[in-house]
């Protein structure tokens, strides 16, 4: 009973949230409404004895992805007018409405095969879950686990590349002709 | 003991608030956040069925899609700076060239 109780709650404040954030005009309001559904998710994993994960979704998506994106809403300030809904918005609703119904429609009808497997609830309790997930992860998908840590790589180099080299190249379209003078003016000074 | 299907019923509200998000926002950050709530969706699915098979692959399936999330967000907010800086716009609609 009290952990339907505690569901109900996490789950309302999650839903609630979501709308919030993909329906507030301001987009500092959505993103920090972003953060009470996050924080909301990781009670949920709690509830479903998943203590690891809950503690990476408040340390990685509440703590690291949130603020990146409140640095860059509140260091680039984007103007906000025009920017609120699109003129179809309705349709955008509907086709909401209607993946959702397909997808009750979809789990509800499924029969679930329920398959006890090793990793019950006591086993977890006796090693404790970030041994479990660490067992796991160091064993069976060590090669995942690598591959992981190679994407993270490549994403850093290319938010680097990407964001970092701004400093040379002018704000606007005329950033190119600048370059490009620069290079005429130091052609000029090396011929004469 | 709360049951299997509630935890899918909120996967999918969610997923489909986020679905609705990006179609009905004009502004690319706010696409971007609804991916994430896409993704999050996804990850309350699988820790679901984790839980309910009593087994850990979910969970992994879990860690590895974190990663990926940090990784998207970072280059995605990355080509959002790099698209600011040139055309100075956020509004999607009016990002319609292939080149500049």
């Amino acid at each position: 009973m009290t952990a339907q109780l505690l569901f109900l709650y996490f789950a309302g404040m999650t839903v609630m949230g979501a709308v919030v954030a993909v329906a507030a005009p301001n987009l500092v309001y959505s993103a920090l409404a972003l953060l009470v559904t996050f924080i909301h998710i990781a009670g949920i994993y709690i509830l479903m004895n998943a203590e690891f994960i809950a503690a990476v979704q408040i340390i990685v998506y509440a703590g690291a992805i949130l603020v990146l994106y409140l640095f860059v809403l509140m260091l680039f300030n984007p103007k906000q007018e025009n920017l609120y809904m699109h003129k179809q918005y309705k349709v955008g609703i509907f086709l909401g409405v209607v993946v959702l119904f397909l997808m009750l429609f979809a789990g509800y009808r499924t029969e679930i095969l329920s398959q006890g497997g090793s990793y019950t609830p006591e086993l977890v309790e006796d090693l404790g879950h970030t041994r479990a997930i660490g067992n796991a992860l160091f064993t069976d998908f060590i090669f995942p686990f690598e591959m992981a840590s190679l994407i993270l790589l490549v994403a850093m180099f290319g938010a680097i590349i990407l964001a970092g080299s701004g400093r040379r190249r002018s704000k606007g379209p005329g950033g190119r002709v600048d370059l490009s003078r620069r290079k005429a003016a130091k052609k000029a000074l090396a011929d004469s | 003991m709360i049951p299997l299907e509630w935890y899918l019923t909120l996967g999918f509200f969610l997923f489909a608030i986020g679905v609705t998000g990006v179609l009905v926002r004009r502004n690319i950050i706010m696409m971007l956040l609804s991916v994430e709530l896409i993704l999050n969706s996804a990850n309350i699915t699988f820790v679901a069925y984790s839980n309910y098979h009593q087994s850990i692959t979910g969970q992994m399936m879990v860690f590895f899609i974190l990663t990926m999330a940090a990784a998207e967000v970072a280059l995605g907010l990355a080509l959002v700076i790099a698209l600011y800086r040139v055309r100075s716009t956020l509004n999607i609609d009016e990002i319609n060239r292939l080149k500049w």
